[in-house]
C-alpha cells in the first residue's frame, strides 16, 4: 500500500448524498480477478449514456472539464450499500487519494483506509464550505495533524481517525504485515480450552 | 464441526453490570486489543464466494503464505452464476473465468467447495444456516455485506472487504472496532399480511438508510421472538440497509430447534455441550446500550419502497411524502432525484400502478417459508398477462424441497419461471436483469439505481405482496386476496 502523508489538490465535487457502491461501480463489472483497471467504470452509469462508454454523460461532474484534482467531496453516508471493495479500488485507479464527506458508511471506510484512500470526515457546516469553493481552489488534508484545510479562505477542521489506522497510512503498512507479527499471540488464542 | 463453536464461559464482573449479547460474544473472540486502534477478532467461520475472494487468494499467494485455517472456509458459487442449465459451461466468459478460478483457488488452497452442480450449492447466507454450519455464538464473516444474515442465530455476522477476507486467510483473525450497540424492541401481534419483511423494511423507513451506522443491532421483544428462523434472517439480512454493521437476535428454543438435526449441527455430547453455552447467550437484564428504539408490531403494515434506496418505503395503502413534508434539503434533493429516477410523483400512491416484472429470491427471501407464503397466494391462479415472474430458490436444498411439497408445480401452473439457485437479479452480475425503464416488484434488498440491471426499477417488498402483484399485474394490498 502506497502511503499518504499530506495531499494538496483542487477538488471534484459530486453534491449527492447516500452515494452507494452499486453506483460507485456497477455489478456488472466485478468479474475481474484482480484489483486494475476498475477506474475506468468508476460512476459508470451516471459517467456515460445508455452503458455507452463513448458517450459521456455532460451533466456529470466527472465529465466536467472544470474540475480535477485527487479528492473526491461528496454528500452525507458516502459508500452505503455492498461491501465490494471494487468501490475503492476503482476511486484509486481513477486518481482519487482522498473522499471527504460528512457521513461514511462504515465498510467502505474500512475498504479504503486499507488501500491508502483516506475518509475524511468533517462537520455539514465545512462540507457546505467546500462545496462553496469554485474549481480553482485547493484543499489540504494533513494526516500527521488530522486537518482539513481550505487554503483559499484558511477555514480548517480536524478530522478522527484511530492511531493505528493513522500510523499504517504514514508509512504505507497493512495489516496483514500487523497479523503475521502477532501470529504467536493468534495459534495461543486457538489452543485455549474450549 | 460441531467443535467449531466457542464455549468458552463468559466472565462477568459483578460491579460492571451484565452483558449484551453481543459483547459476551465480542470479548471472548478478543485475541488483542491494539491501544487507540481496533481489536484482533478472532473467525469461527469464513465464507468466500467467486467475485470477493480472487484477489484476496491472490494476496497470500503474493506473500507465499498458505490459508491459516481452510477447515474453518467454506465455498460456494453464487453472485455471477446462471440460473438456467446450470448443468452446461458458463456462457459469460468472465463469470465463468470467476468460477473457475473459484474452484483453483479452493483445490489449491484445501477449501470445501458447494460449487455449481453439488446438491449444497446456493447463495452463501442461504446454504450457511441450512447446513448447520451457522450456530450461535460463533463470529462469521464473508466478503458481501449481507453477511448480517447469520446473526439471526445469535452469531455475530457482518460483510467484510476484499482486503480483510485476505486477512482472515492469512491469520483467521479481522482488525474491527468496537461498533456501539442499539437495541430495537418490537413488541406486539404482526397484523394480517404483514411478514417479517415488512418489519425490517417498516424499521428502515423510520431510522433511515444510516440511522444505524456504526452501530451493531440486537432485535428484540415479543413480535421478534414469535418468528421462524427464516423470517428472522429476513430481518438480520436487511441490518446492513440502515448502516448497521450487523444485526442479531438471541437463541432460544425455536433456534435450536431448526439446527438440530442439519448436517453440520453437533451431535451427542458435542450437541449438549454446545446447547448449554447457547442457551448462556441473551442480553443481561442490566446490561446497556448505546441506543434504544421501540416499535409496536400492530403499527406495521405491508410496506414497500418508491425510491432508490432502501429507507424510502411506505405502507402499501400510504402516499409517497410531498416535497414539503421533507426538511432537509439535502434529503429533499434526494428524493426528487430518487422519484426522477423511479418515475414516481411526490405525494403520489402507488396502489394499483402497473409492474412489469416480480422477482422472488435472494438472500432476503428465497428460503422455503417464503416460497410457501408465495405458493399460498398464486395456487389455483394465473399469473397476469402483462408480467414475468422470476422466482430462485436459494439453494439447491431449497429448490428439491419446493419440488417434493409440490411448489414448483404450483408456480408452473402460474405461469412463474422458476429457476436455479444463485443471486440472480437482486444485483443483476448474471443475465437475470430488469429492463431500462420497467418495473420490478422484488423481495431482494436494494432498489438502488441500476441494481437490477443499468435503468431498472425496483420497489422492494415481501414475498406476499410480490405475489399479490404477480396476480394482479399492478401494486396491490396482499391483504385484499386474503380476504
Amino acid at each position: 500500500m502506497e502511503s499518504l502523508q499530506t495531499i494538496h489538490s483542487t477538488f471534484i465535487p459530486l453534491r449527492l448524498e447516500n452515494v452507494d457502491t452499486d453506483q460507485i461501480i456497477p455489478a456488472r463489472f466485478l468479474k475481474a480477478t484482480t484489483k486494475d483497471g476498475f477506474g475506468k467504470n468508476l460512476f459508470r452509469d451516471w459517467r456515460y449514456e445508455n452503458n455507452d462508454e463513448t458517450t459521456p454523460k455532460a451533466d456529470f461532474v466527472l465529465n466536467n472539464p472544470y474540475y480535477s484534482g485527487e479528492i473526491l467531496v461528496a454528500g452525507k453516508n458516502f459508500g452505503c450499500g455492498s461491501s465490494r471493495e471494487h468501490a475503492a479500488w476503482s476511486l484509486l485507479d481513477y486518481g482519487f487519494r482522498v473522499v471527504v464527506s460528512s457521513f461514511f458508511a462504515d465498510i467502505f471506510k474500512n475498504n479504503a483506509l486499507n488501500n491508502g484512500v483516506l475518509p475524511v470526515q468533517v462537520s455539514d457546516e465545512f462540507l457546505q464550505k467546500i462545496f462553496e469553493q469554485d474549481n480553482t481552489s485547493t484543499l489540504t488534508i494533513n494526516l500527521e495533524q488530522q486537518t482539513i484545510a481550505i487554503d483559499a479562505t484558511g477555514e480548517q477542521e480536524t478530522f478522527e481517525i484511530n492511531n493505528y489506522k493513522k500510523t499504517c497510512l504514514l508509512n504505507g503498512y497493512d495489516d496483514i504485515d500487523f497479523l503475521l507479527s502477532i501470529k504467536e499471540d493468534i495459534t495461543a488464542f486457538e489452543k485455549q480450552p474450549a | 464441526m460441531s467443535n467449531d463453536t466457542n464455549n468458552k464461559t463468559t466472565f462477568q464482573n459483578p460491579l460492571s453490570g451484565g452483558k449484551t449479547l453481543f459483547e459476551k460474544i465480542w470479548d471472548t473472540h478478543i485475541v488483542k486489543s491494539i491501544p487507540d486502534g481496533p481489536d484482533v477478532l478472532y473467525i469461527d467461520k469464513h465464507f468466500i464466494h467467486e467475485v470477493t475472494s480472487p484477489q484476496a487468494f491472490a494476496g497470500i499467494e503474493k506473500r507465499g503464505l498458505q490459508l491459516s485455517r481452510p477447515d474453518k472456509t467454506v465455498a460456494t458459487a453464487d453472485h455471477n452464476v446462471p440460473t438456467v442449465n446450470q448443468h452446461l459451461p458458463i456462457k459469460d466468459q468472465l463469470s465463468r473465468l470467476q468460477v473457475e478460478q473459484l474452484i483453483s483457488n479452493c483445490s489449491k488452497h484445501g477449501v470445501e467447495l458447494y460449487g455449481l452442480g453439488h446438491p449444497y450449492q446456493g447463495i452463501v447466507h442461504v446454504i450457511g444456516p441450512e447446513l448447520g454450519i451457522t450456530q450461535p455464538g460463533m463470529t462469521i464473516v464473508c466478503g458481501d455485506s449481507h453477511t448480517s444474515t447469520h446473526g439471526a442465530f445469535g452469531s455475530i455476522a457482518f460483510g467484510i472487504g476484499t482486503s480483510e477476507v485476505e486477512m482472515v486467510f492469512a491469520s483467521q483473525c479481522v482488525l474491527q472496532s468496537r461498533p456501539k450497540l442499539m437495541r430495537i424492541n418490537i413488541e406486539g401481534t404482526l397484523n394480517n399480511g404483514v411478514v417479517s419483511k415488512d418489519i425490517i423494511l417498516y424499521i428502515i423507513s423510520k431510522i433511515r438508510s444510516s440511522g444505524a451506522t456504526g452501530y451493531f443491532v440486537e432485535f428484540a421483544g415479543s413480535a421478534i421472538r414469535s418468528l421462524s428462523m427464516e423470517a428472522r434472517m429476513t430481518i438480520c439480512n436487511m441490518s446492513i440497509e440502515m448502516g448497521a454493521r450487523g444485526g442479531m437476535i438471541a437463541p432460544d428454543e425455536t433456534t435450536f430447534n431448526y439446527i438440530k438435526g442439519r448436517q453440520f449441527a453437533p451431535v451427542g455430547e458435542a450437541w449438549d455441550n454446545a446447547l448449554k453455552h447457547w442457551k448462556t447467550l441473551f442480553t443481561d437484564d442490566n446490561a446497556k446500550f448505546d441506543k434504544e428504539i421501540s416499535i409496536n408490531a400492530s403499527d406495521i403494515e405491508p410496506m414497500i419502497t418508491y425510491g432508490t434506496n432502501p429507507g424510502l418505503g411506505i405502507a402499501i395503502n400510504g402516499l409517497i411524502p410531498t416535497l414539503e413534508s421533507i426538511p432537509d434539503e439535502g434529503e429533499r434533493k434526494n428524493i426528487v432525484k430518487a422519484l426522477e429516477y423511479m418515475g414516481l410523483k411526490a405525494g403520489g400512491s402507488l396502489q394499483g400502478m402497473p409492474v412489469q416484472n416480480i422477482f422472488i429470491g435472494s438472500c432476503t427471501n428465497s428460503r422455503i417459508e417464503d416460497l410457501r407464503l408465495v405458493a399460498g397466494i398464486v395456487k389455483g391462479k394465473k399469473k397476469n398477462e402483462h408480467v414475468k415472474v422470476m422466482i430462485v430458490p436459494g439453494s439447491q436444498q431449497i429448490a428439491a424441497q419446493a419440488k417434493a411439497e409440490g411448489l414448483n408445480q404450483i408456480f408452473e401452473d402460474a405461469g412463474f419461471e422458476v429457476r436455479q439457485a444463485g443471486c440472480s437479479a437482486c444485483l443483476g452480475m448474471n443475465e437475470d436483469k430488469i429492463p431500462a425503464g420497467e418495473y420490478c416488484i422484488s423481495t431482494s434488498n436494494r432498489n438502488f439505481e441500476g441494481r437490477q440491471g443499468a435503468g431498472a426499477r425496483t420497489l422492494l417488498a415481501s414475498p406476499l405482496t410480490a405475489a399479490a402483484a404477480a396476480i394482479t399485474g399492478v401494486v396491490t394490498d396482499v391483504r385484499e386476496l386474503l380476504q
